[in-house]
């Protein structure tokens, strides 16, 4: 049995970009199967947008007003796309590092970008879960009158909105180590949805968590969200612009954070 | 085959600082194609830092280090190592067939998986998720993940901890097949006999520095001490009369086990004072002995922050 033909002494060992295609590819089919395997992180992440969705944009709709379901389906798409991001990047960089198979991946010839790529398809494909469970609530239980454009904006702008929460998970996960990392995310997570309006309108908030909710991405996230659904502003550019500068602040300090200790 | 033979893998002057500890204080090592090195050492003799520097895992504060004569950091000079690490967990969701194809996929001409998974003997194993595995059977996952990629260089680290004897052997064939086809190997181990089964060179590591370094034969040949053994009815205090260079002598289930570099003296003193001597055997100190020889002198060290290499 032949592990090695004797002939390998090449000098350097390049790889095709095909090869490295698959290298990608092989990483977020992997990252996808072992989270679908995983029903721990998959429903709560799941089902929780929903569950909401159906207490007070469905059977408490009519007490919050007649534009309470349209509302509450971007809040709620906003909140919910951003756990796949904070929870599949955060918590699961947290535990790589602490079990060790990060600095396994990073012997081994893995192309780093491969590693995050992974990650995100399974986040961006969650969150397409997430918006699909709930754009079906409001068309189906809540009867929300969405264009066919109107449905493919929300759909779009949140799918895409994941992306700084990756990136937040990201560098979340690459401060924080381990079995804490949950609690840590949620203290993060869920003070922020809160504090941007997510839950409550933020009219009904006191000003000065009013005054502050710009700062939150998910603040951003929101108002782009609302604007899908019919109910924003129409400012878009200046949300899509901070949430891309969030994205690339966040990552670079991540990476600058990961580049020597794994 | 080339025949000008450049290290497959060295350290030169190699220096690494935790803080105030010196974890590597110019550590010297090369590897040459198609050896089988050892590298042996108490806890936080600074083995994990020299694996951690060839693989990039983390940077010298000085000196040289090279992987085929490249930055181990440049992912070219990793695509041609294969990587067994002793704590890393991985995904238990995934399937043993999964987790070999994942890793077959960073290389530029892996095996097929099938003739992988024979190789370590889990062609069985195929089906069932890491996480299901016993200790021993994820080591030998791991072992198939490490050599998929037809490295030229395969680090392994502690490589049969949780392993039953048959899988034990098992592995080590494998491993002895890797060398005879060309393949370096760097293995850690606290197994000695490990070491002595599959090294051809050992060295010795304490406190940072390489403290010996040669073929089993040779490190052996460094420490003197012979152990006798037998059922007599001399005692340990009547030893002690006897004005021979005795390092060390215990009572084990009756038997008398002497330490000594004077064998052949206390043998004969043996007999003479007691004839009726039962059981009596002679051993040369075997890669343990001289181990421990090697490193006795070596006061306590304290721990090393290696937590993300190790």
């Amino acid at each position: 049995m032949n592990i090695r033909p004797v002939s390998l002494a090449v000098p350097t060992v390049s790889m095709p970009p095909s090869r490295v295609m698959r290298a990608y590819m092989a990483e977020a089919r992997s990252e996808v199967t072992r989270y679908l395997r995983m029903p721990g992180f998959l429903l709560p992440t799941l089902l929780l947008p929903a569950v909401f969705y159906l207490l007070f944009g469905v059977f408490l709709a009519h007490s919050n007003g007649p534009d309470a379901p349209r509302y509450l389906l971007a809040s709620y798409a906003t909140f919910g796309v951003m756990a796949p991001g904070l929870f599949g990047f955060g918590v699961s960089l947290a535990l790589e590092r602490d079990t060790g198979l990060i600095t396994l991946k990073r012997a081994l010839p893995m192309p780093p970008g491969a590693y995050l790529f992974g990650k995100m398809i399974m986040a961006l494909l969650v969150a397409s879960g997430v918006l699909l469970i709930l754009i079906g609530m409001a068309l189906g239980l809540a009867h929300v009158q969405l264009s066919a454009a109107q449905v493919l904006t929300v759909l779009f702008t949140a799918v895409l909105g994941v992306l700084p929460f990756c990136s937040l998970g990201l560098l979340l996960g690459a401060m924080i180590k381990g079995q804490g990392a949950p609690g840590v995310i949620n203290l993060i997570y869920l003070p922020m949805s809160f504090l941007s309006g997510l839950w409550f309108p933020l009219s009904m908030l006191p000003s000065p968590i009013q005054r502050l909710a710009p700062i939150w991405p998910s603040y951003h996230l929101d108002a782009l969200a609302l604007s899908a659904v019919g109910l924003g502003n129409g400012e878009r550019l200046s949300h899509v612009l901070v949430l891309m500068a969030y994205t690339v602040i966040f990552l670079a300090l991540a990476a600058r954070k990961l580049r020597r200790y794994g | 085959m080339n025949h000008i033979v450049h290290p497959v893998a060295r350290l030169a002057g190699a220096i690494k600082r935790y803080g105030n500890l010196t974890a590597l204080e110019g550590l010297d090592l090369e590897l040459r194609p198609g050896e089988l090195l050892a590298l042996l050492g108490p806890n936080g003799a600074g083995k994990t830092t020299a694996i951690g520097l060839l693989l990039g895992l983390i940077r010298a504060d000085g000196g040289r280090v090279e992987l085929f004569g490249e930055d181990p950091q440049r992912i070219s000079a990793r695509r041609r190592i294969g990587v067994m690490l002793q704590s890393a967990v991985l995904q238990g969701t995934l399937r043993v067939r999964e987790l070999v194809d994942l890793t077959a996929a960073y290389y530029p001409a892996p095996l097929a998986t099938d003739h992988i998974l024979q190789l370590a003997g889990i062609v069985d194993l195929a089906k069932r998720p890491y996480a299901d595995l016993s200790g021993g059977q994820q080591r030998r996952v791991q072992f198939a993940m490490a050599v998929v990629g037809q490295p030229e260089l395969v680090f392994l680290d502690e490589p049969t901890v949780g392993m039953d004897l048959d899988s034990r052997q098992s592995l080590w064939a494998a491993v002895r097949q890797l060398v005879a086809q060309g393949t370096s190997v760097v293995l850690t181990t606290h197994y000695l006999e490990e070491a002595e089964a599959l090294a051809d060179r050992v060295c010795v590591m304490v406190r940072g520095r390489m403290i010996s370094e040669g073929s089993v034969d040779a490190l052996r040949a460094k420490v003197l001490h012979t152990r006798v053994r037998c059922m007599t009815s001399v005692t340990s205090a009547q030893l002690g009369e006897w004005g021979i260079d005795i390092d060390e002598v215990k009572e084990e289930h009756g038997r008398l086990s002497i330490t000594t570099v004077q064998a052949e003296n206390v043998v004969r003193r043996l007999l003479a004072a007691d004839p009726d001597v039962r059981e009596l055997e002679v051993h040369r100190a075997g890669l343990s002995e001289a181990f421990t020889e090697l490193t006795r002198d070596q006061s306590r060290i304290s721990d090393v922050p290696m937590e993300e290499v190790a």
